[in-house]
């Protein structure tokens, strides 16, 4: 894989076409409880993003974005947001109960705490397939890394 | 009537076959990740296929509709929520698959098992 | 029962085909490309079966399964590798095929038949899957209300699967591989 990216129109279209597909992320990801969605498609959706991104223009534009400990810290971030927000369920009753009002007016804040959960597996997910594939992309077989011994 | 109830199920099972004949006798290793892939689709086919109700909409609810309605008309939505996390892991499964491969491919220099047994490891 | 079977077989008929041309294809890039047709078949399946949330995870999942596959597979030095075949590993293949068949013989004659599920455990999730929770898609009620001890599990395999992808693909200082490559394959 090499690490000068791809040529111009490839670069172009991809200008134009990486914020809708972040945006269609946030969608899918916000309005899992009315729509077909949810966390996991959302999730992957933005990963998918992001590796448009690192292979139209080449890995050292894309480290500006997010290195590779960037998509570790952001993966250990949707976890732990996710066992705080079932933690704190605990305090009303029961391990993972729904504790935000949640009445059902099949508007945006009306299912409790399943919006919450949905966005904290969203940024879980795309972390980690993100982390995968720049853990991946840097592989170069035979080389030695002497310092990490 | 009688074979439409099965021949459904029957092409999962066959497709699971395909894959575990693919797992079992190739001695590619991308085959080998070729075929772990393929029993992943068979098995949630089948499990999707079994929550199928004949003439049933999807397990949403619409703005004016009754639950009661949707009880009625919908398709199972239990299968639907397990196999969406079994699609997501088995994307994580096939990168776990994918560094091993390549990890053995830079020790050996080959994909073929038969080579690989007889190299020293 | 009638009005989705007349494209449901035609579609299942066709992710056999693109299964077995995938695995019994001479170069890795046309298996690559056919085992992701069978998966956009798939796709239009779970449409077709009412699973409209399937569809979308299983196109994108795809496209990701696709890119991976590339990576490792398709090489500059690619040669087409010729299957000889082991004796014990068609044995052993075959015992499995047998295996399959005979427990799909025997669970097939008291399953449900198809379009006509059971339904047991999904009609007071149904029922109340607005009123308990709030939320009008079901699939996502059951996924984080009902069963949301399900969906920590999931998301504790795939950090397991994804940190074993970062171990491997670590690079630590080891003499013996660098040594092992650069000497001639004897």
């Amino acid at each position: 894989m090499s690490h000068s990216g791809m040529s111009l129109i490839v670069r172009e279209v991809t200008k134009l076409v990486t914020g809708f597909i972040a945006l269609y992320a946030a969608y899918i990801v916000l309005y899992g409880h009315l729509t077909p969605g949810g966390g996991f498609v959302g999730g992957v959706i933005l990963a998918c993003c992001f590796i448009l991104t690192v292979l139209a223009f080449g890995k050292d534009f894309a480290d500006r974005m997010i290195t590779d400990a960037g998509a570790k810290i952001w993966d250990v971030f949707g976890a732990m947001l996710f066992l705080v927000v079932a933690l704190v369920g605990y305090r009303a009753g029961a391990f993972f109960a729904n504790f935000l009002p949640h009445e059902g007016n099949f508007r945006l804040f009306s299912a409790g705490m399943i919006p919450v959960c949905n966005v904290a597996i969203g940024i879980k997910v795309a972390a980690c397939i993100l982390g995968a594939f720049l853990a991946l992309s840097v592989f170069r077989p035979g080389q030695v890394d002497e310092e990490k011994e | 009537m009688g074979a439409h109830a099965t021949l459904p199920f029957v092409l999962a099972v066959v497709l699971l076959g395909i894959g575990v004949y693919a797992i079992a006798c190739k001695k590619n290793l991308i085959k080998m990740i070729v075929g772990v892939i393929v029993t992943e689709y068979a098995v949630n086919l089948f499990l999707v296929l079994l929550g199928y109700r004949s003439g049933g909409a999807a397990p949403i609810l619409a703005e004016g509709q009754a639950p009661a309605d949707l009880v009625q008309r919908a398709v199972d939505p239990l299968p639907q929520a397990m196999i969406l996390t079994s699609i997501v892991i088995g994307l994580g499964v096939v990168a776990l698959m994918v560094a091993m491969a390549l990890r053995i491919h830079e020790k050996y220099g080959t994909f073929d098992l038969s080579l690989i047994r007889r190299l020293r490891g | 029962m009638t009005d989705v079977l007349p494209v449901l077989y035609p579609l299942l008929g066709f992710m056999v085909i693109a299964s077995v041309i995938a695995i019994e294809a001479k170069d890795l890039l046309s298996t690559v490309i056919s085992v992701s047709a069978a998966g956009a078949g798939l796709a239009i399946v779970f449409l077709l079966l009412g699973a409209p949330d399937l569809a979308i995870t299983e196109v994108v999942v795809e496209v990701v399964s696709m890119v991976f596959l590339i990576r490792v597979a398709v090489r500059r030095d690619d040669t087409t590798y010729d299957q000889a075949r082991d004796m014990f590993n068609v044995a052993a293949g075959l015992v499995f095929l047998g295996l399959i068949v005979v427990a799909s013989v025997y669970a097939f004659r008291w399953m449900k038949p198809f379009g006509a599920p059971e339904m047991t455990m999904s009609r007071p999730y149904l029922e109340r899957a607005f009123t308990d929770t709030g939320a009008a898609n079901a699939v996502t009620a059951v996924l984080l209300d009902f069963r949301a001890y399900d969906t920590l599990g999931e998301a504790t395999v795939i950090f397991a699967a994804i940190v074993g992808a970062y171990a491997v693909l670590r690079h630590v200082g080891r003499k013996r591989d660098v040594a092992l490559r650069n000497e001639p394959h004897s």
